[in-house]
């Protein structure tokens, strides 16, 4: 009997450490970062990898892991959309890996919660200068996010479609593009003139393909840090727009569209011109490599002659507030902003340097790369959007009242007052 | 009956202390008792770390605001109930979830059905049902992701169904379809009733070849004719295996999100949006978890009716 009990006790025993045993492995236990020998191990976790030709970003945080032999590096990488999934969630139960790839809409969100760190700090304990930085995004004077490699957004032409039609100039001014998109439609074969993607379950098209049009006038959706949409100038877009699409000159299906459908309907050559991210002339001359194109400024207001504002986009960089390893941390984003990382980093993914004083190598690249290079030289990148709070969402409202716009089920100065009111709301 | 002992010392030799003689079987039934749990713990531990503990906090984050984003989250009561139940996108939502939901479910039905009796037919060989097997359950092979990629081709205002509608005669111009607020949640739900007729199919098919083939020679004796076999014979047969189907149907269905995501996003103009897809955009766009939370509990109370009449119906079976 005695023999039994102790049995069942030792089977209750085994059976509760087994359980217990598959639990811990089920929920991955914790692992420890640093180890006896002093050897630092960061995560970061980025949407770089994938987009980079294959084995190329290993090889740049191998170098780093060489000339910094205490300082091990964990590539977190997956999709752009992803990865934002798992920055959010990450900074909400603040577990964020110690590095983070950051697009400039999240830092508001992230800084907020307290998830990334005052990299102003960093760069002071670090000594670091920061004069080489293009471009820093700060809030209330901290820095929280330093952009790494800048795409920025200039127009795409179709030119076999634009001698076609008859034009002979890119257009540079909202009355030339306009004429020209109206003779791109007219030329038949269901071709349009401008694809406007407008879908709102990534609603960039907004600040990539609408707002682009305010900033290439020199124009502000914001003053003094607050909505300004009622203004003349943003009124204009929209009206703009409005007409483009009244027109009939504008890619069918703009409501649902998506970024991807966009670069796909200019590549087969059913849309004239876009204004897209320069990252795509590769896709684009893989999948037609016949097409012949260019790019240019997006254009201004007729009579415009100042800077132009050039939309772009951020491959940005962060350093979580809960890393026990902010200094080892900070030594990886200094490494990736130096001038001769950053330049290749930047060559590699077909961007332009977040280092004012790395040269992008164009040798291997398309020329259409330095006359892109040439456009960001000359204007001053544009984008709002980067800061503020919930911009995406800022983004999606302003879509929807563009969408009732075209839809005539509502007036301009109706959606923009409604904008201007939901956005108010959000940036207080 | 009892006799007490002549020597007290020899009490104490015969008979053991009273301690272990209590303890000895209730320690051993006690360890009886956990042994189930000790096997079941395992599964215990993980439901209860997966399921019940993020349900739990779901519920308890909608009666408090600005939870996970802010670390000073106060009670909040009913505010988010009474924000959510009251947002014209919310009301909007659950009408088109209801719509999508419904007819998905009714043409999955129809379409599984119609499908599974071609399937079951003596009229057909062999060879040509197995042909019709594999072709019929193809649209269950494809991820959703490769479903919505299909269809947005499918659907493209130049696309190949603007197409052959246009080559047919049936329009004059190409439809918008995703892009018009009046076609995209059809549009939608037709790619979702394509891609999940064929459980239906299956499950149904399965049942009819269960239905004994006396009942249906007792049906020809007494002179039915085929459709009054399938109204008094297929259907009453095939009744618990509908019911349960359509009922699991309608609460997958309410759960799906990756495929409107995909296509439309919730667009144009909130005409497609869905309890899934304004939950997230509550929480991954806006930050409003508590208001995510909200939604997602009246999410969870609305499938649980639906899974009372499923588990219900599983009883009477």
């Amino acid at each position: 009997m005695a023999a039994r009990s102790t049995r069942l006790r030792r089977l209750t025993a085994i059976a509760t450490a087994v359980g217990l045993a598959a639990v811990m492995g089920a929920c991955g236990g914790g692992s420890d970062d640093a180890s006896s020998d002093g050897t630092v191990t960061l995560e970061f976790a980025q949407w770089w990898a994938p987009e980079l030709p294959d084995g190329s970003f290993d090889k740049i945080i191998n170098d780093f892991q060489t000339a910094n032999p205490t300082i091990k590096v964990k590539l977190l990488s997956g999709p752009y959309a992803s990865t934002k999934q798992q920055l959010v969630t990450g900074a909400a139960s603040k577990t964020l890996p110690d590095v983070v790839g950051l697009d400039g809409a999240w830092v508001n969100d992230f800084a907020k919660q307290g998830a990334i760190a005052d990299m102003t700090k960093l760069m002071a304990d670090a000594g670091y200068d920061d004069s080489q930085l293009a471009s820093q995004i700060q809030l209330e004077g901290k820095t929280y996010m330093v952009p790494v490699v800048n795409f920025v957004y200039p127009l795409f032409v179709n030119q076999d479609l634009l001698a076609k039609a008859g034009v002979d100039k890119v257009p540079s001014t909202r009355t030339e593009f306009a004429d020209a998109a109206k003779k791109i439609s007219d030329s038949g074969g269901n071709v349009k003139g401008w694809a406007l993607p407008l879908d709102t379950a990534v609603p960039n098209g907004i600040q990539n393909d609408v707002m682009s049009w305010l900033w290439a006038s020199g124009g502000s959706m914001l003053a003094d840090g607050k909505p300004a949409l009622q203004t003349p100038q943003v009124k204009s877009v929209v009206e703009y727009v409005k007409s483009l699409n009244d027109a009939g000159v504008i890619a069918p299906g703009a409501l649902t569209m998506k970024e991807q459908d966009k670069v796909e309907k200019f590549t087969t050559g059913q849309v004239g011109m876009m204004v897209d991210s320069l990252a795509h002339i590769k896709l684009i001359k893989e999948n037609a490599p016949n097409l012949k194109f260019a790019v240019a400024p997006v254009p201004a207001e007729d009579g415009y002659t100042g800077k132009r504002g050039i939309p772009y986009a951020s491959w940005g960089i962060g350093v979580a507030n809960s890393s026990d390893h902010k200094a080892e941390a900070f030594k990886l984003v200094q490494f990736l902003m130096e001038a001769k990382v950053n330049g290749e980093l930047s060559t590699l993914a077909n961007g332009f340097p977040g280092n004012k004083t790395a040269e992008p190598d164009f040798t291997d690249s398309d020329p259409l790369f330095k006359e892109a290079f040439k456009i960001y030289q000359e204007g001053t990148p544009a984008n709002e959007f980067v800061g503020l709070p919930k911009s995406e969402d800022l983004m999606r409202s302003f879509d929807e009242q563009l969408q009732l716009v075209l839809t005539g089920k509502t007036s301009v100065d109706d959606a923009l007052a409604k904008s201007q009111e939901n956005w108010s709301s959000v940036i207080e | 009956m009892t006799t007490a002992p002549a020597d007290p010392m020899i009490k104490q030799d015969r008979v053991p202390p009273s301690e272990p003689v209590a303890s000895g079987p209730k320690r051993s039934s006690v360890a009886r008792r956990l042994i189930p749990f000790g096997y079941l713990s395992p599964t215990i531990v993980l439901i209860t770390l997966l399921m019940i503990v993020p349900i739990v906090m779901v519920i308890s984050y909608s009666f408090r605001d600005n939870v996970i984003v802010q670390d000073n989250s106060v009670f909040a009561g009913l505010a988010n109930y009474t924000e959510v139940l009251t947002d014209p996108d919310f009301l909007a939502a659950i009408k088109n979830t209801g719509i999508f939901i419904t007819v998905s479910m009714v043409a999955h039905l129809l379409l599984g059905l119609g499908f599974a009796m071609m399937l079951n037919s003596p009229l057909l060989g062999n060879v040509t049902k197995s042909l019709f097997r594999v072709v019929y359950v193809l649209p269950w092979l494809f991820t959703i992701a490769v479903i919505a990629v299909i269809w947005r081709l499918l659907l493209d205002p130049s696309g190949v169904a603007n197409y052959v509608l246009q080559t047919l005669g049936l329009i004059n111009e190409g439809v918008n379809w995703l892009g018009d607020p009046g076609t995209a949640l059809w549009s939608v739900t037709f790619a979702n009733i394509w891609s999940g007729y064929p459980f239906f199919m299956i499950s149904l098919l399965a049942g009819l070849q269960g239905i004994p083939g006396e009942l249906y020679e007792a049906a020809s004796v007494d002179g039915a004719s085929p459709w009054r076999k399938f109204v008094h014979v297929t259907l009453p047969q095939l009744r618990p295996v509908i019911i349960s189907m359509a009922v699991l149907d309608l609460i997958w269905t309410s759960q799906q999100f990756a495929l409107i995501w995909m296509m439309t996003g919730g667009g144009p103009l909130n005409s497609t949006e869905m309890l899934s897809t304004f939950t997230y955009k509550l929480a991954f766009s806006e930050y409003e978890f508590a208001m995510a939370s909200a939604s997602a509990v009246v999410v969870l109370l609305l499938t649980m009716i639906l899974a009372f009449f499923y588990v219900r119906q599983q009883r009477e079976r």
